[in-house]
Order: C-alpha cells, then structure tokens, then sequence
C-alpha cells in the first residue's frame, strides 16, 4: 500500500465537533461529568455502520447525566489528547491506505501518549488492523502499523463472513458473551503482550484457527466484530465507559440504564445457530 | 418472492458443447416455466432461463444475438428495475416491441428468462436490468449494443464486496468486450465519471438543480474520493447520497460535462416527481407517480437509454404516462379507508432518501419500517447505523419496527431518540402491518419503509386485505 497524497478536505466536511447536554440531568453520576470522545476518520473508517459505536457511548453516558463532547478528527487533523475514549472503525481498502499513512506520520505519537495516560481506545476491523504492528498484505508487502497491540495480520485469500457469538475473556466479565458479524480478509495473531477479548463459540474470530476474538492490551482494545456491537453488548459499552471516565475521575457511579431492549437483540442473537 | 436472487453467480463456463438445438431448448424452458406456475412454485419467473442456462451454457449468447436490435442492459445498486421499466414503457410508445426481465431477475438466469419469455423470441430489442456484481459475466456472453449505469452505492458488503473493486471490475470488463457496448453513466457519480472516462464517446447524464442541494454530505456517503489522487473531492452541490456536482481541488480532475441532464425538479411529496429533461437538442417536461430525488435520477437514467437506442424523448414522456395509469397513483394500495405506501429502502442511502421523501409530507407520520436479513436482502444488517434515522426525531405519530431482524431495527430507533415513538416491535410482517394500519385515524397514510424481501410480505399482506375489506364492503 501507498498513498500519494493527503488531505484536501472539503469545505463541506471539515473536522466536526459536536456537544451534547444530558437530557436527564445528573442521576447517580459526578456533577458536572464530561465525556469526550475522539471519531478518527469518520468519514473514511465507517463502512459497516461502525459509528454507530460512537452514538451508542454517546447516548448512554447522555441517558446517564453526562455532557458529551465528539471530536471528529480526520486525515491532516491533529488529534486532540484530551479525549476520555478514542474510536477507529474498518474501512474500503482505498481508504485504509490513506488512512494508514496518515495515523503513522501525523497521530502515532499522540495516540501512545493518550493510551500511556490511561484513555480508552476502541478499535474495529482495519482500525484494529492499523493499531497492530504489522499488518501482511497478499503480495507479501509488509505495512508498519503503529504498534500499540503486540498483534500481526496477514492478509489471506477468502473472506471470513457471518455471525459471531464469543466468549468473554475479560478479567471480570467472565460469563458474559459478545454477539456481532465479522467479514475481514485479515487473519490477526496476538503476541505475548496481547490478551484476547473474547473466545470464539460461533464464527471465526482474530484468524479461524486459534478460537480468539480481538485482542486487549491495557486500555486498547481492538475487535472483528463490526458494525455497531456496542449498542447489542451493553455490558461491553458500560466497561469501557467506566474505564474511560477512571482516567480523569477517581470515583463515580454509573447508573444502570433499563437495558430490556438491547439484552432482547443480545439474546436473539446469541440464540442463532 | 422471486428466488432469483438467491443464485450465486457462476464462476466459469463450462467447456462442453449439447447437441441439441436452441428451438428444443426454448421450448423445454418454456415448458418448465409453465410448470413452475401452475405448481405455483414462486411467480415461474427464473425457471426455464434456469434450465437452458445450466443445460446449454452458450444459450445466453445465442438468444441474444437473435434479437435484431440487440440488447441494452442496465445496471448499478438502485433503480435498475425502475429504469429498466421506464425504457420498456418508452420502447412501446415508440411501436417497439422489447424482451425484458421479470422484476428482480437479474442473475444469468433471470437474464435468459427475460429473453424467453412474453415477445421474446419475436422481439425487436432486449431490455434487461442486471445485478451489478453479475454485468462482468453477463457482458462477454450477451455482447450488449448498449449499457446504463445507474450509481454504486454500499449494498450488501457482505455479498457484493467494495465498491471500488467492483467498478474496476466493470470497467476491466467493458475493455474487454468484443465490441465495446455504447456507454451511458451517471456522472454525477464519481466512481461512475471515471469508469466511463475510459471509454470514447460515453453518453453523460445528471442533475442540474441548486434547489435540491443538501448542502453537505451525508454519513451515507461513499465515493467521495478523487480516483486520480485520492484527495477528497471538493463538492459544490451533493443531491443524494454521494451524487452531486464535485471536482479535486488537488489534481485538477473533473468530470465531463453533461450531454442529458435534469432541471426544475418539482418533488410532489410521497407521491410524484415532475422534472424536465435536457440534451442540447431535445426538451421534455416528465412526470413519474414514484416519488423523491431518486426517481428523477431513475427518469434520466432510462432517457439516456432512450438517447442510445434512438427513441424519442417524447416517447419516453407517453411511456411514464402509461406506467401511470398501469400502476396506480404512488404504488399506494387503500385498506379499511387508509392508504398504504410502500416504499423500498434497501441500503443507507436509500433509507436517507425514502426518509427525505416522507418528511416532505405536512403531517405526523405513521411508520411501519420492516428489516429483513435474508440473502436477497443481505444477512448483515450493520448498515442500519449508517442511516440517519435521527432526522425523524419530533416528525412520528407511530412506528411499528418489524421484519426478521426487528429488535435490531427497534434498538437503532431507540439510539436515534425514538424510543417514544416505537409502538410495537414484531417479526411477523403481516401482523405487525394490521397493527400499524390500526394507529392510523381513518383516511390517514401510513408509510411502509421496507426491505427487499419484506416489500413482497407487505405487498401480499396488502393485496390479501385488499381483497377481503372489498368482498366485505366499502368500509369494513
């Protein structure tokens, strides 16, 4: 992969920012709690529906009395650090190249520096990819990725498609199940400083040989299952709140949220066969 | 429903020759196409192209190059079939008699259905709607006189991979034609522009209407990307999705000028769309009972497949009038003193713009929105979070959330702030439909936002109470 040129945003679609009140006040949260959250590449990283993620984290801590802060940030942008959770999705192959080049010259630095200080990064697909070390196309041509997973993709013939149902392997959440749809080409490896998100009941995962789904590395965490899952695993969207909001808040409490909506979707889905 | 879909597309051809004539075949195909209906096995629409595609794998060419004034295919993510009609509708006025496809069937079989069957073995041309990951295949065997390409759009990602795979596929294709078919391309999409930059003398058509200007892109929006360099394109006006009126800033590319365009496009609500079609020689005022932006590009689309095979544009006016008194005003159907829309929405954008349609409407909607995820629908449904369903937000009376994947449908609403609004969420179409036409006070609308293979439900769930409230009365 290479790409030639950067940039020329458009004026109809320059970096956005977008505030949000919570509709209910504070119920049970800090006064006055912020959540910022930094959209990488919303307009190329998004061709599954994986923004719907970012709503999902919004409307939760909204429904929760919490002000919503949504950074988009795109090729040329710098990326602001003042972020609590950082969103990359998966997106065409076109995009990714341009993407790749761009996260690895313009945000690798900040991106480490945000995750060493303890903010959540979220990542989907070819975002997962991109945050990986290496990533192994067809041709044996090798692209850097940035290196915050200790994780490898190669690139492999065949397409990996269909539902997933996996295994929490999170330390705490034991028992509890991921339910979303993969279609990558990739086929990712953990190393040594990766934990896997999930085990694979249903489905492929990370490379449909060793049963692991996604991977964790402190604050990291990257997943095939794309589209928006958080919306489907509320569990997950809760964890990674909490853990989002610990960096820059000692102690609180989340509400819980009439979730009966979303664990009926969890629930057919992991019913599927 | 059509179970055409459902057909993967080959990969090769097989190298083996049969011994038997095309006569014997067609009658065979013919035969089992009767058959089909009378054993009411699906409408008999892809059976007999079916059984002379699998029996005689050259059939396919040897039907086409019967036809005396070769074949036209149209093709893209939406409005084939509509387009297709269209041009059918034009044909007829201009005292042609053509060979088309049965609605949907647009797999290789549906393709030799559509020249077997109704005018097709006496018929003047042929006018065939082809799935866009099939034209690859379907150019080398029918060697096409023209082609129509609508727009690419996302769909089924799952199924028919990434867009711009599939336009380099398109275009690998057409270079490679025998004969390189007459091109018309909508230019106003990108991806679209460039394939057909590739090919001398490509028939242009777009939209030429500030009035329709969304002003920004939406969130559903692919090709904005500048082939050339891969900067952003810089748009001066976007209509729907990433259709619009655009140039790089940073290479200098643009795309060519039009040769058919739109103007003074007149959105009638839900329910028509008047717009006046222009070439340097030519002007007609049409009106089509489909409604929104996308019909207007449905409308130039098949003008420009008129402008390839020669008919008149005044023909193509008298065709939309026929489709008009054909099928009803809208496609809306009454049941127990209420009207039913039925609008088709089967990707991101075009759930955006079948949403634009309905907001154009005075009043507090009624919503019955079906997701389906079977194969002809696509069996991942994540693109529902690429649709902008926030913008019905303050706009509903009632939604009823249905089809196979309705809780996924129904907690997308809730993350778009319409929760409140959600009446009932059921998988069972046909209930959930008597549901909805219940919230709607008497002589009210309700708008049926359904997927491929949901429309088909609604459609006879719709015909079924048609017909009983007719046998009890006026007003049952």
């Amino acid at each position: 992969m290479s790409a030639d040129t950067c940039g020329g945003q458009s004026e109809l679609d320059k970096r956005g920012a977008r505030e949000i009140e919570g509709a209910q006040g504070p119920r049970g949260a800090e006064q006055g709690m912020q959540l910022r959250i930094c959209h990488l590449y919303p307009e190329l990283m998004s061709t599954y529906g994986d923004r719907g993620n970012v709503i999902a984290l919004e409307r939760r801590a909204e429904w929760s009395g919490m002000r919503v802060r949504t950074d988009e940030v795109s090729v040329g942008d710098a990326l602001p650090e003042d972020c609590d959770f950082y969103f990359i999705g998966g997106g065409q192959d076109l995009a990714q190249g341009t993407v790749a080049e761009d996260l690895c010259r313009e945000k690798a630095g900040a991106l480490r520096r945000v995750w060493d200080a303890g903010a959540v990064i979220f990542s989907i697909c070819g975002g997962y990819q991109l945050l990986g070390r290496a990533y192994r196309d067809a041709h044996g041509g090798l692209l850097e990725g940035i290196g915050i997973l200790d994780v490898e993709t190669v690139a492999r013939p065949g397409r990996l498609i269909g539902d997933v149902v996996a295994r929490s392997a999170l330390e705490g959440s034991e028992g509890k199940t991921l339910v979303g749809f993969e279609n990558h080409g990739g086929r990712t490896y953990l190393g040594p400083e990766a934990r896997p998100l999930a085990r694979v009941v249903r489905g492929a995962g990370n490379n449909g040989g060793d049963g692991t789904e996604g991977a964790v590395q402190g604050t990291c965490y990257g997943t095939y299952l794309h589209g928006a899952m958080l919306p489907k695993n509320p569990w997950l969207a809760d964890h990674l709140l909490r853990r989002a909001l610990a960096r820059r808040h000692s102690s609180f409490e989340l509400p819980s949220l009439d979730d009966s909506l979303e664990e009926r979707l969890h629930a057919s889905r992991t019913a599927i066969r | 429903m059509s179970s055409s879909r459902r057909e993967q597309p080959p990969v090769g051809e097989p190298k083996r020759r049969l011994g038997f004539g095309l006569g014997a075949l067609v009658g065979a195909g013919r035969a089992a196409g009767a058959l089909s209906r009378v054993l009411g096995r699906g409408a008999g629409s892809t059976i007999p192209g079916k059984l002379v595609v699998a029996v005689a794998p050259g059939a396919l060419a040897s039907l086409a190059s019967r036809i005396p004034g070769g074949v036209l295919l149209v093709s893209g993510t939406n409005g084939k079939t509509t387009t297709t009609r269209m041009i059918v509708a034009a044909a007829g006025r201009a005292g042609l008699a053509p060979a088309t496809n049965p609605a949907g069937a647009n797999l290789l079989s549906g393709l030799a259905t559509g020249l077997l069957a109704g005018p097709g073995w006496k018929a003047d041309l042929g006018l065939l709607e082809v799935d866009e990951a099939v034209l690859p295949l379907a150019v080398p065997r029918l060697r096409p006189k023209a082609l129509v390409l609508t727009n690419l759009f996302r769909d089924q990602l799952d199924r028919y991979g990434e867009l711009d795979t599939l336009g380099e596929k398109w275009r690998e294709a057409l270079a490679a034609a025998e004969r390189i078919p007459a091109l018309a391309v909508n230019a106003d999409d990108p991806l679209l522009a460039t394939v057909g930059q590739a090919f001398p003398g490509t028939l242009n058509f777009g939209l030429r209407d500030a009035r329709h200007d969304l002003g920004r892109l939406p969130h559903a929006s692919d090709s904005q990307y500048c082939r050339t360099c891969r900067a952003h394109l810089d748009y001066r006006r976007v209509y729907l999705g990433h259709l619009g009126e655009y140039a790089c800033t940073a290479c200098g590319w643009r795309p060519p000028a039009l040769d058919l365009w739109g103007e003074e496009v007149e959105l009638m609500g839900a329910r028509a769309v008047a717009l006046t079609v222009r070439t340097e020689e030519e002007s007609v005022r049409v009106e089509v009972d489909a409604p929104g932006l996308y019909s207007a590009y449905n409308v130039l689309a098949a003008a420009a497949g008129c402008r390839l095979l020669g008919i008149p544009l005044a023909a193509l006016a008298g065709g939309l009038a026929d489709m008009r008194s054909a099928f009803g005003r809208g496609g809306s159907m009454s049941v127990r003193g209420r009207h039913v829309f039925p609008l088709l929405a089967k990707n991101p954008t075009g759930f955006d713009e079948v949403m634009r349609t309905v907001l154009q409407e005075e009043q507090r909607l009624f919503l019955l929105i079906c997701l389906n995820d079977r194969i002809a629908d696509g069996r991942d449904v994540s693109w529902i979070w690429d649709v902008d369903f926030e913008r019905l937000a303050g706009r509903c009376a009632g939604i009823v959330a249905s089809g196979t994947r309705a809780l996924d449908l129904a907690v997308r609403l809730k993350y778009a702030g319409l929760q409140a609004d959600i009446v009932e969420v059921g998988s069972d179409i046909p209930a959930m439909l008597e549901r909805a036409i219940d919230l709607v006070p008497d002589g009210g609308t309700l708008f049926a936002v359904v997927t491929y293979t949901a429309l088909h439900e609604v459609r006879g769930a719709l015909r079924a109470g048609h017909e009983r409230s007719a046998a009890l009365g006026p007003r049952a």
